[in-house]
């Protein structure tokens, strides 16, 4: 059938138009193939080497040492310090942001408050801030003296907090200026759960009797859980690459209270040029972000089913 | 009693706010005052007489402007860019068959889960080998195009009817042509979105410009500003005037384009 002028005709068109595809995807797929995929891979490999400053001057230097970092990444306390530190950030962090992302989207959604996209813009604003300028002007808000926030504290007869000096007192500082910056993000998406829920639940429900915290208890709270959990793992996975707060802030300290994952890759690859034992931490971070994912997955395809 | 109701809730929305816009206030508040009088007792909320001081320092003595220039010449052209790039492979993606296009497709989005840390490293040994470090171009590479913004495109082309493109090729019209005359039009909303995404994106790193510009001439704003808070750690309202000129070109994108940006996040949010 092949040989008919028209089928020739149509065998050629389909060719063209693979060809029209590939130059369609070739600018992006490239530079994504060169400067993400191969470096995530070669990165992989390098976290088997012992590739240091004098590897970087010439790559003969380097050797493959097999599991050698990873297990002198086992026997490392800063290591753990920073595993630590990491989880406490996202286990704290974390569920207080989400906490405050829904307080803030029920209130935004209540048909009382008036002026409603103002106030959305309001809270928002900090999301769209930069980070690094953010983190400078906290750390003047967090001056033991002359800080607005010890200030505020002294108003409700509390003592002087020395937040970013006391090493128990520094990462709480981090994660209370990591919720005001973030969480407006959070609250755009539950308003956008919120107004998905059908309203005709609520009128059976006030028909039936219900008061608003039971209406709160048996209709929002269950039909927010997919949105709840989807933010949940994502903002996880955010959180445990924190690292400019604390670079700008603490430099990890004081004495390394605020030392995160990625501080340290940064400071072991770019400080003392330990490529291999960096990229070693890098990893590590990798195979937490993919258990999170793979869990939001998970409970993805779980709802999915039901 | 649903007045009263409605009086405490306003209440309870203003001082959210409040509290909010609280450390921007102070910050702007602050980088008009006098040498020292943010770091006095009790604190100050505005300045006793105001002063431009440290603006004209910032940009007379601290070549802010240098910074300002290379924020924005990196931010825009990672966004047209990223824009042009994903663009083409989004619509590739949505309406050309090609063997091996879906589990392409879905290779690319379980690369998503990678870090962009992790490949830092080589990425900046790749760079050092062949000269880019320390270039704009250095930074742009990384940011050429995104997955993420493929995604995007792609999820939106599909809903342009197969029809429209079919016209147009009856027309005569090119490949090339379809695209950039009928499918970019169509899909202005998201390459809005994804166009004010990208900018701030770029505006706000820190972590990847930290690593490739190792010359002071060639900081963007954020490096400039981790960098200047180093040395001048005492000149609060020095580096409060440095915080403000960094954060006030993306604030006025937020302000001028939110609808965009805040419907965009909804989107994203509602398709998990």
């Amino acid at each position: 059938m092949n040989h008919t002028p028209r089928a020739r005709a149509l065998n050629l068109e389909i060719k063209s138009l693979r060809r029209t595809a590939y130059f369609f995807l070739a600018p992006a797929l490239i530079p994504i193939f060169v400067f993400f995929f191969l470096p995530a891979l070669a990165a992989f490999i390098l976290s088997f080497t012992d590739f240091d400053i004098y590897s970087l001057s010439n790559f003969q230097y380097v050797r493959f040492v097999g599991l050698k970092n990873y297990l002198q990444l086992s026997s490392d306390p800063l290591f753990w310090q920073a595993m630590r530190n990491t989880f406490y950030y996202v286990l704290a962090g974390g569920p207080l942001a989400i906490v405050a992302s829904l307080a803030t989207a029920l209130l935004l959604n209540s048909k009382l408050i008036p002026y409603k996209s103002f106030f959305r813009a309001v809270y928002f604003a900090p999301v769209v801030t930069t980070l690094v300028a953010v983190a400078v002007v906290w750390r003047f808000l967090y001056h033991p003296r002359f800080g607005l926030l010890n200030y505020a504290l002294g108003f409700l007869g509390l003592a002087p907090i020395d937040w970013l000096g006391d090493p128990t007192w520094a990462m709480p500082a981090i994660i209370l200026m990591s919720i005001w910056k973030n969480y407006g993000y959070n609250m755009i998406i539950f308003i956008a759960g919120l107004q998905s829920i059908p309203q005709d639940l609520y009128e059976a429900a006030h028909m039936d009797g219900a008061n608003a915290w039971q209406q709160f208890k048996s209709i929002t709270l269950p039909m927010l859980a997919p949105t709840t959990v989807f933010v949940s793992i994502i903002a996880m996975i955010g959180n445990f690459q924190l690292f400019t707060e604390p670079y700008v802030m603490t430099q990890g300290g004081p004495v390394n209270s605020t030392l995160s994952l990625v501080l340290l890759m940064y400071q072991q690859g770019f400080r003392w040029w330990n490529l291999g034992y960096s990229a070693a931490i890098a990893f590590v971070l990798f195979g937490i972000i993919l258990l999170g994912s793979l869990l939001q997955a998970q409970l993805q395809k779980k709802r999915e089913g039901q | 009693m649903r007045s009263f109701g409605k009086i405490l809730i306003l209440s309870l929305a203003i001082m959210i706010a409040v509290i909010t816009l609280a450390p921007a206030f102070w910050m702007v508040s602050a980088s008009f005052m006098p040498a020292g009088e943010a770091s006095t007792f009790p604190p100050r909320l505005a300045p006793s007489k105001f002063t431009f001081e440290h603006y004209v320092t910032l940009f007379t003595r601290l070549q802010l402007a240098r910074y300002l220039i290379n924020s924005l010449v990196l931010s825009v052209s990672v966004t047209m860019i990223s824009l042009f790039f994903n663009s083409m492979a989004g619509y590739a993606f949505a309406k050309y068959r090609f063997p091996g296009r879906d589990r392409l497709f879905r290779f690319l989005v379980a690369e998503m889960v990678i870090p962009a840390q992790v490949t830092t490293l080589p990425l900046f040994l790749m760079l050092n080998k062949v000269g880019l470090i320390n270039t704009y171009l250095g930074v742009i590479v990384a940011g050429m195009a995104t997955i993420y913004g493929i995604f995007l495109v792609r999820q939106f082309a599909l809903a342009i009817p197969d029809s429209f493109i079919e016209a147009a090729r009856m027309d005569g019209a090119s490949d090339f042509r379809i695209y950039w005359s009928v499918i970019l039009p169509l899909c202005r909303p998201i390459l809005i979105t994804l166009a004010i995404f990208t900018f701030m994106g770029t505006w706000n790193d820190f972590l990847w410009p930290l690593i490739v510009l190792t010359d002071d001439s060639m900081y963007t704003l954020p490096v400039a500003l981790a960098n200047l808070t180093g040395e001048h750690v005492q000149d609060t309202e020095l580096m409060m005037a440095g915080a403000v000129i960094t954060i006030l070109p993306v604030m006025m994108i937020f302000i001028a384009l939110q609808k965009y940006y805040i419907s965009g996040i909804m989107a994203a949010g509602l398709k998990e």
